[in-house]
C-alpha cells in the first residue's frame, strides 16, 4: 500500500474551521501532513480538542498523549477534559469530520473496522461512536489487503461499526463517494486503469463522464 | 478531615472478589504504585473496570499476568498482547463497551442514577433485542449504571481533605470512577498545603474521596517511553 499517496491525497479533505477526529493507525499520521497554518482543532478520544503534532523527546510530557498513545503536543486554544465530556462532543455531532481506517466498506457506506472474528478482537474503543455520530466520515484504506482480495464491497462481511456512516473513500486507487444511487468513482490514481480498478472492486461502481485523478 | 494514609494499610482494606475501578488511559493517569501494592498484597478474584489494559506486564497488565484478576470490564485492550492471548485462552473474562458508553455507565452512577438510553452500536452485534425499547417513537437501546466497591486513582495534585487536580490527558476517567465507586483510593506525588488549591480549579471535590496516599517517589512507568522516540 502507499501510505504516502493516501494520506497527501486525504489532507486535502482538512480545511479551515474544521474539528476533527483521526482514527488510530493511517488517519493519525495525517497530522504529520497538515499545514501549521491551518485554522483546524483535532479532537483526541482520551480528552483533548486541539491535539497536534508528534512531541519530539525534549517535548514530551509523559501526562500527554493522543488516543493512539503517542506523545503528542497540543495547539493554542485547546483544552482537555473528562472521557465523558470526550464522548460527549463525538455524540453530541460536534465533530466536523472523522477520518477512520477500515478493514471493509460497503456501497451502503456500511464500514467494518473493529474485529475480525478468531483473529483480531481488542474491543471497541471509540470506534463505534465516532462512525455513527460524525456527519463527515471519510475512509482511508489500502484498496486491497495484502492478499489483493478487495476491501470495497458490495456487503461488508465482517461484523460492522457501523451502518450507512462513510461519506467519501480514499484509497492507494481511487477516491469514492456513497451516494443514495450508490458508490461514486470521483478520482483515480494515475498509477491505474479503469479497467484495472474495476477489476480490483467487488462493490458496483458508477463512473460520471468526468474523473478526476490524484 | 485529614484523609492521608498510609499505602499498605489502605490498600490491605481491599478484599479479595472486589470490584476495583481503575484510572488511566494508557498510562497518564494510571496508578501505578496502587496497582504495584495490590500485586505485593495478591488480592484475587478481582474485577476490574479500566479503559484499556495498559500494556503487557505494565500497571494491571501485572495484575492480569497474576492470575489476580478474573473479569476485566473495558473498551480496548489492543497495546496488551498478553491480555488479549488470556482472554483468547479464557484465563480472563473480557466484557467491551465502547469507550464513551463505559464512560457515561461510569458518570451515571456517580450521578447516583441507575440507567440511561441511547442508539450507540443499535445496527451492530454488540446489541441483543433484550436491551431495547421504544421511547417516545424511537428504538433505543438501554445501558445500565455501573458502580464498583474501589477506585484506584492517580491525581497531579491533592490537599489533605481530597480535593484532586489532575494533569492534561491524565483526567480521562479519573473524575467519573471517582464518583462511582464506594471507596476512592488516590496516589499523588503532591500534597500541598491546605488552602493552597484554588477552589474553582478542583476536578474532583474532596466528599468523593476516602483516602490519599503520598507517593515518596513517582513510579517509573511514568517515565517518558524512550521507545517512542526510538528510529
Amino acid at each position: 500500500m502507499n501510505a504516502n499517496k493516501i494520506l497527501k491525497r486525504a489532507s486535502e479533505e482538512i480545511k479551515d474551521g474544521q474539528v476533527i477526529n483521526l482514527g488510530i493507525g493511517l488517519p493519525t499520521m495525517l497530522i504529520e501532513h497538515l499545514s501549521e497554518e491551518l485554522d483546524v482543532f483535532i479532537h483526541s478520544e482520551n480528552g483533548i480538542l486541539g491535539s497536534w503534532k508528534k512531541a519530539s523527546r525534549e517535548q514530551a510530557n509523559p501526562s500527554l498523549i493522543d488516543a493512539g498513545g503517542a506523545y503528542v503536543t497540543n495547539r493554542i486554544g485547546s483544552s482537555f477534559f473528562d472521557s465523558a465530556v470526550s464522548f460527549a462532543i463525538i455524540r453530541r455531532g460536534k465533530l466536523d469530520l472523522s477520518v477512520l481506517g477500515a478493514f471493509e466498506v460497503d456501497e451502503q457506506g456500511n464500514l467494518a473496522n473493529w474485529k475480525i472474528p478468531g483473529r483480531f478482537s481488542p474491543g471497541i474503543g471509540g470506534a463505534m461512536e465516532l462512525a455513527q455520530k460524525t456527519n463527515n466520515v471519510v475512509v482511508l484504506c489500502s484498496h486491497n489487503d495484502k492478499h489483493g482480495n478487495p476491501k470495497i464491497l458490495k456487503n461488508c462481511k465482517l461484523p460492522i461499526t457501523a451502518s450507512h456512516c462513510v461519506t467519501r473513500i480514499i484509497t492507494d486507487k481511487a477516491v469514492m463517494d456513497v451516494t443514495n444511487e450508490g458508490l461514486v468513482l470521483r478520482e483515480i490514481s494515475e498509477e491505474t486503469t479503469l479497467e484495472k480498478l474495476l477489476s480490483l472492486t467487488e462493490a458496483n461502481l458508477i463512473i460520471p463522464e468526468s474523473i478526476g485523478y490524484f | 478531615m485529614n484523609k492521608q494514609q498510609n499505602l499498605q494499610q489502605v490498600i490491605s482494606q481491599i478484599p479479595s472478589g472486589a470490584s476495583i475501578m481503575v484510572s488511566g488511559f494508557g498510562s497518564p493517569g494510571t496508578p501505578f504504585t496502587l496497582i504495584d501494592e495490590l500485586l505485593n498484597q495478591g488480592q484475587k478474584n478481582l474485577t476490574l473496570i479500566k479503559n484499556d489494559a495498559n500494556e503487557s506486564s505494565v500497571g494491571i497488565g501485572k495484575l492480569i499476568e497474576n492470575g489476580q484478576v478474573a473479569k476485566l470490564i473495558t473498551t480496548h485492550i489492543g497495546l496488551n498482547k498478553t491480555a488479549i492471548e488470556m482472554m483468547n485462552q479464557n484465563a480472563i473474562e473480557v466484557e467491551f463497551y465502547p469507550q464513551g458508553i463505559l464512560a457515561e455507565k461510569i458518570r451515571i452512577a456517580g450521578s447516583g442514577c441507575f440507567g440511561f438510553l441511547t442508539d450507540i452500536g443499535l445496527d451492530t452485534e454488540i446489541t441483543d433485542e433484550s436491551q431495547l425499547i421504544d421511547w417516545q417513537g424511537k428504538k433505543l437501546k438501554i445501558e445500565s449504571a455501573l458502580n464498583a466497591d474501589y477506585a484506584l486513582i492517580h491525581a497531579n495534585q491533592s490537599d489533605m481533605y481530597g480535593n484532586l487536580i489532575y494533569s492534561a490527558t491524565a483526567i480521562n476517567f479519573s473524575p467519573l470512577m471517582a464518583m462511582a465507586a464506594d471507596n476512592v483510593i488516590v496516589e499523588t506525588p503532591d500534597i500541598v498545603a491546605a488552602g493552597r488549591l484554588k477552589p474553582e480549579s478542583i476536578h474532583t471535590p474532596s466528599v468523593f474521596v476516602t483516602s490519599v496516599v503520598k507517593l515518596d517517589i513517582l513510579s517509573t512507568d511514568y517515565e517518558i517511553m524512550e521507545r517512542h522516540f526510538e528510529r
